[in-house]
């Protein structure tokens, strides 16, 4: 579970769940993660339908290794329990519950899902959660959020909602996002779990979605949420490291390997003082580079 | 009799027709022969007009009757006119058993239906036939074989006198009294005339029909006035909004854009890319999005296109107003840019024979470099079906598929994986309209695969990084998500042939059977009482 | 199961199918219409058959228009059908009669 619950996320692509054409082949894209919705691509009156659709797809589709996560309908609608037992008795990867404000929310899908993992036979602890987070109250309370379950493995900035509850919009200048992504990506560091940027819905603009995207990779969050497969390749571009970064991290985890085996604590590298504080950092940087395919090295 | 790419031609077909089975693609060549040539009527008085008053009064002068064949070209595609006009007069005249012998036909020849039904027209010879009337073919309710040729095969058949063309009929969007016709300029613009040149030169009778006329001498002319026999004005002989549409927007589909990104990587791993080369592409989403990233491989390198060929686009057209292009090549134009672009100096037109001939002293796709074409569907062994629906349906053009994917250095097919839930990579075509040992590469969006007889494009792209996968890998992907497709039922009757371009017999096509589902024996539950 | 009401799910989208289910005469009568009845057809009718097996449906007129839709999605679809035409949207038998 540790090991899902840190696999690499730099997409995560939204796909109506109801519409057979979409979710038949998205992994062909090349997105980390897949989020089959429920929620708000369905029509109300094809809540029911949905859940079959989805419940084939996971069984029968071969998603090619992608990540499969459902995203259920809020907890105050009557749709929920059913999404999480169809959902778990497809045996999705995970949960991704919709406007999240509190850790209770977290515990009592955490419940549910136990409840089905039991009911359907599927290993227990199987089924990982995120967290979306869509308002001012669930940005305040984002530590205790991230903190709730074990399972969880993420959360999620929901720009729209939260614009909204903030009397304000999305301007496409990030303003508006700011106090929210900066609470949400240290509340997730705090906690370590993971922490995922909205979606951009200007598909035109290019340069403004990659601007975007910069801003937050730079910020610390580790993926964005997408909803058109056109929008991919620019997040993995960003999120690749460069290949200078990938050599100066080599060069940082060899010299600290040997360094500490001579006892030495602080010395250069390329001219840099390096000590012992840059070494998770330079893992991370290896291990996102083996990821993403551009690094073939010993480490 | 089994032809070269494993089609069973049935010897009743060999013995109407004639004709041999397919042998292989340069079967033909150094192949000598005595061109046909037309019954000419000489103009040797100076009355100065060729004009007669109606379509009518044109048959007349051209000694109409039953059995004969007719010409026609199709550069006014969905939006033509004049196969209508021309046959609902023949029809009106009562003449029976007329073969059509057009360079296509399509959705706007709807109306000929009736025409076949009650023995006005028994023969009809075209590249290929979409909508009702290749569906009334199939259906069997044509009373002769259809013929479908290539763009190269047509001139072939024609030059060759397989067959002899009695009266053509061309539509010329401008005309002049005595006959000088141009592709340019009217209402009914469609920038160039190659298919009907063939036509002109070999037909008895032509008669040209235009909505358009100007002061003689209309030139320079694309069909010259030693040519024509008669010019008819009519009202409209196109429907402008259907001739050339404003050029495609680029596509926003992202499995075209995966198949255009493969594409444009396999053509710059490819030897044959380098300053001088020379490319032919298609009119779909993927082969135009593909032109518009090759054009930046092209700047970003310094290369140069010698010259472009074929049915031109827009984005054909922007390599030659960038400067990345020498020259281009045209034989028809698929949008308003495009036919613009035929004034430009460095736009040539050339007729369907220099284009794509394979009987004449050597066609302009013999030097292409490279073509991308698609298809409905494609075989394990390479073999393509660009005109009959895997529904069985006679529903598309065989164009100039089998002449460039012959000639190319490189040819390139772009499919997506599935058509709908039909995976276009199959264990055998429906139809073979081109021969595998021409096509060199399919591109989809699920992996590329290069014809294993082309080692030296394998070798060229083997660390390119494109996704490479066997082509029956591909179909195993496309099984494996779709399920294994089970064969179409076809009836007994043999309603039209694939013609190679060299004339031999590549397949058939047959008569369409209802669906029938295959369990007889009753496996639903036994009824219950309620 | 009993169809208790006629009901629909689905849509004429391609890759979709639309499947309308009503209380039968006494046995399962199928209707199919499909873009790809010549290649698929059979499959189509098998998968439908199978999936009312399933669920123990016997007595039904069933009418599938068919755009072209994988298996899963004709297994979703007749599913849907039958249980909103019963009327039940929770608690439902995932991964026993809906398989």
């Amino acid at each position: 579970m540790r090991d899902a619950k840190k696999r690499l996320r730099r997409t995560m692509m939204f796909l109506n769940a109801h519409k057979p054409g979409l979710i038949k082949d998205p992994y062909i894209y090349g997105a980390d993660s897949l989020m089959l919705d429920l929620e708000d691509a369905v029509a109300e009156n094809q809540k029911d339908a949905a859940r079959f659709s989805l419940f084939h797809a996971l069984r029968t589709i071969d998603y090619h290794g992608a990540e499969r996560i459902v995203r259920i309908n809020g907890l105050d609608t009557p749709f929920w329990k059913e999404d999480i037992r169809c959902a778990v008795a497809g045996g999705c990867d995970g949960i991704r519950i919709p406007k999240t404000e509190t850790a209770q929310d977290v515990k009592i899908v955490e419940q549910q899902i136990l409840k089905a993992e039991n009911e359907f036979g599927r290993p227990e602890n199987s089924t990982l959660i995120m967290a979306a987070i869509e308002s001012a109250r669930g940005v305040v309370k984002a530590l205790e959020i991230c903190e709730a379950s074990k399972r969880l493995f993420g959360i999620a900035l929901s720009g729209g909602d939260y614009t909204k509850d903030l009397h304000t919009h999305i301007t496409g200048t990030g303003i508006e996002l700011m106090g929210a992504r900066q609470q949400l990506v240290i509340a997730a560091r705090a906690a370590g779990v993971q922490c995922f940027d909205t979606v951009y819905t200007d598909l035109e603009n290019e340069e403004g979605f990659r601007e975007d995207v910069n801003t937050i990779h730079l910020m610390g969050f580790d993926g964005k949420s997408i909803i058109n497969p056109r929008q991919i390749r620019i997040v993995h571009e960003i999120f690749t490291p460069k290949e200078k970064e990938i050599i100066f991290a080599e060069k940082v985890v060899r010299e600290i390997d040997s360094k500490k085996a001579q006892g030495i604590g602080v010395f250069t590298v390329d001219g840099k003082m390096i000590d012992i504080a840059f070494y998770d950092g330079a893992k991370r940087i290896i291990e996102l580079a083996k990821a993403s395919g551009v690094y073939e090295g010993e480490l | 009799m089994k032809n070269a790419v494993g089609r069973e031609i049935p010897e009743e077909i060999l013995k109407i027709t004639g004709k041999e089975v397919f042998h292989g693609v340069y079967y033909y060549d150094g192949y000598e022969y005595r061109k046909d040539g037309p019954k000419t009527r000489c103009v040797v008085n100076s009355d100065g007009s060729k004009l007669v008053k109606t379509i009518h009064e044109a048959l007349v002068k051209c000694e109409i009757r039953d059995g004969m064949t007719i010409g026609f070209h199709h550069h006014f595609r969905d939006g033509d006119l004049v196969v209508n006009m021309v046959m609902e007069e023949i029809h009106k005249m009562g003449i029976k058993n007329i073969t059509i012998c057009a360079s296509s036909l399509g959705k706007a020849h709807a109306g000929l239906v009736p025409y076949m039904e009650d023995g006005t027209i028994t023969g009809i010879q075209s590249s290929g036939v979409r909508g009702e009337i290749g569906k009334a073919i199939s259906e069997g309710k044509l009373k002769g074989l259809a013929v479908m040729r290539s763009h190269g095969g047509r001139v072939r058949a024609i030059e060759t006198g397989e067959v002899h063309l009695d009266i053509a009929f061309i539509g010329a969007p401008t005309c002049d009294d005595y006959g000088n016709c141009r592709g340019i300029g009217g209402k009914a613009d469609c920038g160039v005339l190659s298919y009907a040149m063939v036509d002109a030169d070999y037909a008895d009778r032509v008669v040209a029909i235009t909505d358009c006329l100007v002061p003689f001498p209309n030139f320079p002319a694309h069909i010259s006035m030693t040519k024509v026999d008669y010019v008819v004005v009519v009202d409209a002989i196109g429907d402008p909004k259907k001739i050339a549409t404003g050029a495609a927007k680029p596509t926003k589909d992202m499995r075209k854009l995966m198949m255009a990104d493969y594409c444009t990587r396999f053509v710059t791993s490819t030897p044959y890319f380098k300053d001088g080369f020379s490319y032919q592409t298609g009119v779909g989403g993927a082969s135009i999005a593909s032109t518009i990233s090759l054009a930046k491989i092209m700047k970003e390198r310094g290369i140069r296109m010698r010259f472009g060929v074929g049915g031109l686009t827009k984005p054909m057209c922007d390599l030659l107003d960038n400067n990345q292009v020498d020259v281009l090549l045209d034989t028809q134009d698929f949008d308003l840019d495009a036919v613009e672009s035929v004034k430009d100096i460095r736009h040539f037109r050339i007729s369907a024979g220099e284009y794509a001939d394979p009987f004449n002293k050597g066609a302009v796709v013999n030097k292409l470099d490279f073509v991308i074409l698609a298809a409905l569907e494609v075989d394990v062994n390479f073999n393509c079906n660009v005109v009959v629906g895997s529904d069985g349906v006679i529903t598309g053009a065989q164009g100039g598929h089998p002449d460039t994917a012959a000639g190319a250095k490189c040819t390139i097919v772009l499919t997506p994986l599935l058509q709908g839930r039909i995976p276009a990579i199959c264990t055998e075509v429906t139809t073979v309209t081109t021969p595998g040992e021409s096509v060199d590469v399919v591109i989809t969006e699920y992996g590329v695969a290069v014809n294993p007889l082309r080692k030296d494009l394998l070798e060229a792209v083997k660390n390119s990084g494109l996704p490479l996968k066997t082509i029956e890998e591909l179909r195993d992907l496309a099984y494996r998500i779709a399920g294994e497709p089970e064969k179409v039922e076809f009836g007994e009757r043999v309603v039209g042939i694939i013609e190679s371009r060299d004339g031999t017999i590549m397949d058939v096509v047959h008569q369409i059977k209802p669906f029938r589902f295959k369990e007889e024996k009753n496996i639903l539950p036994e009824p219950v009482h309620k | 199961m009993e169809i208790e009401k006629a009901a629909v799910a689905g849509t004429l989208e391609s890759s979709d199918c639309m499947v309308t289910v009503e209380d039968g005469d006494g046995n399962i009568d199928l209707v199919l219409e499909s873009t790809v009845i010549h290649q698929y057809g059979n499959q189509i009718r098998h998968v439908v058959l199978d999936t009312l097996e399933s669920l123990g449906v016997q007595n039904v007129k069933i009418k599938v228009v068919d755009k072209g839709a994988l298996d899963c999605t004709i297994r979703a679809r007749v599913e849907a059908a039958v249980y909103r035409s019963a009327g039940q949207s929770e608690q439902l038998p995932w991964g026993g009669a809906i398989r």
